[in-house]
């Protein structure tokens, strides 16, 4: 099995889906020439030319728009909107419009289409280029939401996102294009299916994109036994799995990359409480970051990011408690 | 006064202090690059090096009451401004000296003493923000004027369009100040744009719109003052298109290896420094040895500016939490 950067398993997913699918094009700002501002569109326009690799002017609404229509006739558009913030001058054609279209069509419409768009903090972006935003598009009937962790969940969910037959949105970590691992281009993984990346018997984290890193790091000097779940899917997510764990252990922790306010966690959280309420053992808790914008300092930075300092912490309070810990921001006054 | 008002006040007409001012600038950019090539900063920086002449031009024509929305591309429009050197870079290196508290970082520069809105990070994200600045100006019936500057790329995008078509049916007092660097980020403007003189898109608000050499100082203070008197006076928007050149890449990792050859040098033989340099010797106003002796001045002010820096104190962690709502609301 190849290594690659998990940049390296999305430009091989998109090319491999590309030999295999005609319909399948690519377009966003300085994807093609320059192969992606994070070299995640690397060989494309080598190998599959300027009809089918595009570079577009800074008009994400037109293109994502045109992705939109392009999909509604046959096409499989990939399109990369390159900081997840830039999706706000274009959020009406792909909540409003594309995500609407097949229901609109009563159903004669389809939507093949990719959104692929680079996500979250640590690198010091500052406030407007360092968010996840996954509740702008979690709350869209219609549209499937995603996120990779590492490079094989990078390739294989990217491949099945393509396939899929409605518009879908691809959240990728910028911490995590640099990272290296293991790709077993033959491996499938399924919409809709979450991964049990670490099997454990007495705590259930639930993480997401950089957050699974996070909660490895925590499991691997924690002294509890933690099963960890990469949930890969936030719409539609993996009831299963997640309540078939939690229903092993008894505990529930979220790990989110998000503001405490309106988190994909809230609705793991509310599923496990109102389905396994009687099994619980403790309180299911979230882990977030604060309510407020992502500061620039490096230092406030990584605190603003759940760490594994903070996981463990919270989970040991949790364990010896049986109560729902604190935040750090709440024990510290602010 | 504040040192940034007396900054500001320096460069109005004295050619010699707007000509060190384009030095001061043109060293700031060179350390900021080294400091983020040895890794002493972190996140992305986008460099004015070869753009001084059009934000001093513009500086030296404005009033301090009246608003500038920049873009990530800030710290020549700052310190143009007038903000101090220490305040910018504090806030590239993310301390609580900076001008956002170390919060904001290099995209994000805001003086609001000086005019200087804070700068987005976002294609376009600044220029309706100018127009309803400038929307508040009309309804209170002042003479204040506000200003929107941003890329040749930002031409494609719908904010720049609406805005536009709406600051001219409200006739709003609005300077649009197009910064035609030929560039947006790794893509020649020819290839994402099927025209060259981007102003003539004004045409069809029915604005009235020109170009200017954004390299010759007095041709942007003639054609910025232009703009202003004409929305001061209740004439409304004007849209700039300032010809320009980014002599370095679009942001911190890029080489600009994509330019064609001899492209940058061609630019460089107009390089804004150059041209200042020549009208402050033609007019006697400085000599070979003073300028020589100015340079060497601002280099060492520079160089003390990043070691303050360097050493100045971090952000606290209960900064993270202000500014979110207009007082503290436990959550
Ligand atoms: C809405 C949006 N899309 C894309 C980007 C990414 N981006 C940052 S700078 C840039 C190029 C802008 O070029 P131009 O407007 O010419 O300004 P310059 O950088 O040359 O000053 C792009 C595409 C962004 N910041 N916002
Ligand atoms: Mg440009």
């Amino acid at each position: 099995m190849p290594a690659m950067r998990v940049r390296q398993a999305i430009a091989t997913a998109i090319a491999d889906e590309m030999r295999t699918d005609p319909t399948v094009i690519v377009f966003g700002e300085d994807i093609a020439a320059a192969e992606g501002p994070f070299k995640t569109t690397e060989g494309l326009l080598e190998e599959f030319g300027p009809v089918r690799v595009r570079d577009t002017p800074i008009s994400e609404m037109a293109f994502t728009g045109a992705a939109v229509g392009a999909a509604t006739m046959g096409m499989k558009p990939v399109i990369e909107i390159m900081f997840i913030e830039f999706l706000g001058v274009a959020l009406d054609q792909l909540v409003t419009e594309g995500a609407k279209m097949r229901y609109l069509s009563n159903g004669q419409l389809s939507v093949p289409m990719v959104v692929r768009a680079s996500v979250g903090g640590g690198l010091g972006f500052g406030g407007q280029h360092s968010q996840t935003l996954e509740n702008w598009v979690a709350a869209t009937p219609g549209l499937k939401v995603l996120a990779p962790s590492d490079a094989q969940s990078a390739y294989s969910l990217l491949r099945a996102a393509i396939q899929d037959p409605d518009p879908v949105m691809f959240l990728e970590s910028r911490v995590t294009y640099a990272e290296r691992g293991e790709v077993d281009t033959n491996l499938k993984m399924e919409i809709g299916k979450a991964r049990v990346v670490k099997p454990g018997k007495d705590l259930t984290i639930v993480a997401l994109g950089q957050m699974t890193n996070v909660a490895r790091q925590a499991a691997a000097t924690s002294g509890i036994d933690i099963e960890i779940i990469d949930l890969c899917t936030i719409v539609p997510w993996d009831k299963k799995t997640v309540l078939e764990s939690v229903k092993k252990t008894g505990r529930l922790v979220v790990v989110e990359e998000q503001p405490e306010s309106g988190g994909w966690g809230s609705e793991v959280v509310a599923a496990v409480v109102a389905e396994l309420f009687a099994d619980l053992k403790t309180v299911p808790i979230r882990i977030t970051c604060p309510n407020v914008p992502v500061p620039y300092n490096g230092g406030l930075e990584a605190r603003f990011l759940p760490n594994p300092v903070e996981v463990n912490y919270q989970i040991d309070q949790l364990m010896a408690t049986g109560k729902a810990p604190q935040p750090w921001w709440t024990r510290e006054g602010f | 006064m504040s040192k940034g008002l007396e900054r500001r006040k320096a460069i109005l007409s004295d050619p010699v202090a707007q000509f060190e001012r384009a030095v001061e600038i043109r060293e700031f950019e060179n350390q900021i690059n080294a400091l983020f090539a040895s890794g002493t900063i972190r996140g992305t920086t986008h460099l004015c090096l070869g753009q001084e002449a059009l934000v001093i031009g513009m500086a030296s024509v404005l009033r301090t009451d009246d608003p500038v929305s920049a873009t990530y591309r800030s710290h020549g429009i700052a310190l143009a401004l007038g903000i101090t050197p220490e305040s910018a870079m504090g806030e590239i290196m993310g301390k609580a000296i900076g001008c956002c508290g170390g919060l904001g970082g290099s995209m994000h520069l805001c003086d609001i003493e000086l005019g200087l809105l804070p700068t987005s990070a976002i294609i376009g994200g600044g220029m309706p923000i100018a127009a309803g600045a400038a929307l508040a100006f009309q309804i209170q019936g002042n003479d204040r004027v506000a200003v929107a500057l941003f890329g040749d790329g930002a031409t494609n995008i719908g904010a720049f369009h609406e805005t536009l078509n709406l600051a001219a049916i409200w006739k709003l007092p609005v300077v649009f100040i197009c910064d035609n660097n030929v560039y947006a980020e790794y893509s020649r403007i020819n290839l994402t744009t099927p025209i060259e003189d981007l102003h003539i898109r004004a045409e069809s608000y029915a604005m009235p719109h020109f170009a200017l050499d954004g390299m010759d100082i007095d041709a942007v203070r003639e054609g910025v003052q232009s703009a202003v008197d004409r929305a001061r006076s209740g004439g409304g928007p004007t849209l700039i298109e300032a010809k320009t050149y980014r002599f370095a890449g679009h942001s911190r990792a890029d080489q600009a290896l994509y330019r064609p050859e001899g492209e940058l040098d061609s630019w460089k033989s107009r390089d804004p420094l150059l041209l200042l340099e020549e009208r402050v010797k033609k007019s006697g106003k400085m000599t070979e040895s003073e300028i020589a002796e100015m340079k060497v001045r601002i280099a060492k002010e520079i160089e003390a500016t990043v070691a303050l820096c360097q050493a100045a104190p971090e952000p606290t962690t209960k900064t993270m939490f202000e500014n979110i709502w207009s007082r503290k609301v436990s959550q």
